[in-house]
């Protein structure tokens, strides 16, 4: 025994090194199991950190942030109600809001790893829960994974565990958004059945299946189709709408009938 | 020896806000990215007791992992970096032109001996980043290559502060 103890005190550089290894490694199991959950015990200094430094490099994209708000002005404004003719007074509309937006600010984004992430600077407080959806005005960003008082986490698309619904838009038919971790422009959309054709160009929006985003949100564009003769399901290349090296400012999107929705679909499975 | 400590604790801070701060915004071509927090792995002194050069490292990876939210990745690849520092000394440094009180630098050891110094260290540190985040062999070469391109990045940027701050014309 004692011998033994000669022996690791002799080796102290290796087994401290495997020791602190073995530290390491359980920190990234963890990591790749449970979604980081990390953000409420550091958040505070890190997202502080980071607004810190964003105010003041936020200066240099001021521009081009005011240029992308001007044009979304402008879009929302063609949408307003009073631009529309309405011809039959004698129709009831009776119209309920389903998603509210609340606009936030990127304090920190990657685009660079496997498992890309954000930090938004509204949290809990301003009434931001896990499971949210985040989108800008050229398409969807990620979800929300963890929040903190003030900041929250956001799983951007940009991350190989993150598999989001989509519809291709002239068909109507779902297949699975995913991304390989490679290239941040461009996506795969996959399982896709082996009947639907698709062109370059063709559009791929959010199916609305979930709670997080709602119907028609753009993805991207289809770059390029894989389709093999004997394949059920074919994979086809996705360019992104969104381009994620620059994003600024998101809307967080509430769902205010995810509830509602939730209650019903815990009934089902009562029932079955 | 103080000094020394106070030194190196102030460049732990200016290369972790270094690294978290502006380089990881860099993202060339969307994947090859600086890490140039190794530099503060690389120059501590070549006297530095082993158990102090593995913990030191283990804090620079866990202050990069936090700001990072990718936990653990940094750590365990500047652990690694750490154990194969002193192999690499021993192996790359002839007897005769070692004396004490050298810092691993190019004014007091040379360009060549430098560079290959740095160089296998952090390709070793890069290596084990990038495979340690992918998780997975598939795609194998194009880790490899983000791993080839991202060594050279933060070697010239390693390169370019040995000549910026420590003037090894002086010698």
């Amino acid at each position: 025994m004692r011998n033994l103890f000669a022996y690791i005190l002799k080796q102290y550089f290796f087994f401290l090194f495997l020791l602190l290894e073995i530290v390491a490694f359980s920190f990234v199991l963890q990591n790749n199991y449970q979604q980081a959950t990390f953000l409420n015990s550091t958040g505070k200094v890190v997202g502080t950190v980071l607004s810190t430094f964003n105010n003041i490099s936020g200066y240099f994209s001021l521009k081009k942030a005011n240029e992308s708000l001007i044009r979304e002005n402008a879009r929302l404004r063609n949408k307003m109600a009073d631009k529309f003719l309405l011809t039959d007074t004698l129709v009831y509309y009776h119209v309920d809001s389903l998603f509210r937006y609340i606009g936030a600010k990127v304090i920190s984004s990657t685009i660079s790893h496997q498992k890309n992430y954000l930090v938004l600077n509204k949290g809990s407080l301003h009434g931001i829960k896990k499971d949210m959806g985040v989108i800008t005005m050229n398409g969807i960003v990620g979800t929300v994974v963890d929040v903190s008082r003030n900041f929250s986490r956001v799983m951007s698309v940009l991350h190989v565990n993150n598999k989001i619904n989509a519809r291709i838009k002239k068909n109507n038919h779902l297949g699975t958004l995913e991304w390989n971790g490679n290239d941040y422009r461009y996506g795969y959309l996959t399982d896709i059945p082996m009947h639907v054709d698709l062109e370059p160009g063709d559009t791929i929006v959010t199916s609305g299946n979930s709670y997080i985003f709602p119907e028609g949100l753009m993805i991207g564009t289809v770059e390029e189709y894989y389709k093999q003769p004997n394949e059920k399901f074919n994979n086809a290349l996705i360019s992104y709408s969104v381009d994620y090296n620059n994003v600024y400012f998101v809307y967080i999107i509430v769902n205010l009938k995810k509830s509602e929705l939730m209650n019903l679909e815990r009934t089902q499975l009562n029932d079955r | 020896m103080t000094g020394k400590v106070i030194i190196n604790i102030f460049r732990f801070c200016i290369l972790v806000f270094l690294q978290v701060l502006i380089l990881d915004n860099i993202n060339f071509r969307g994947f090859v990215n600086p890490y140039l927090y190794v530099y503060f792995i690389l120059l501590l002194p070549f006297e530095v007791p082993g158990w102090l050069l593995l913990f030191s490292s283990f804090a620079i990876g866990f202050c990069i992992d936090i700001f990072n939210g990718t936990l653990g990745i940094h750590t365990a690849s500047s652990v690694l970096l750490a154990f194969f520092r002193p192999i690499v000394i021993n192996s790359i440094t002839s007897r005769k032109e070692f004396e004490p009180g050298m810092k691993p630098s190019i004014s007091d050891l040379g360009f060549q001996w430098f560079f290959s110094y740095s160089i296998i260290l952090i390709f070793v540190h890069h290596l084990a980043l990038f495979y340690i985040e992918v998780f997975r062999f598939s795609d194998f070469f194009v880790t490899l290559s983000r791993v080839i391109f991202s060594t050279i990045f933060t070697l010239l940027l390693i390169i370019l502060s040995q000549y910026l701050f420590f003037n090894p014309s002086k010698k």
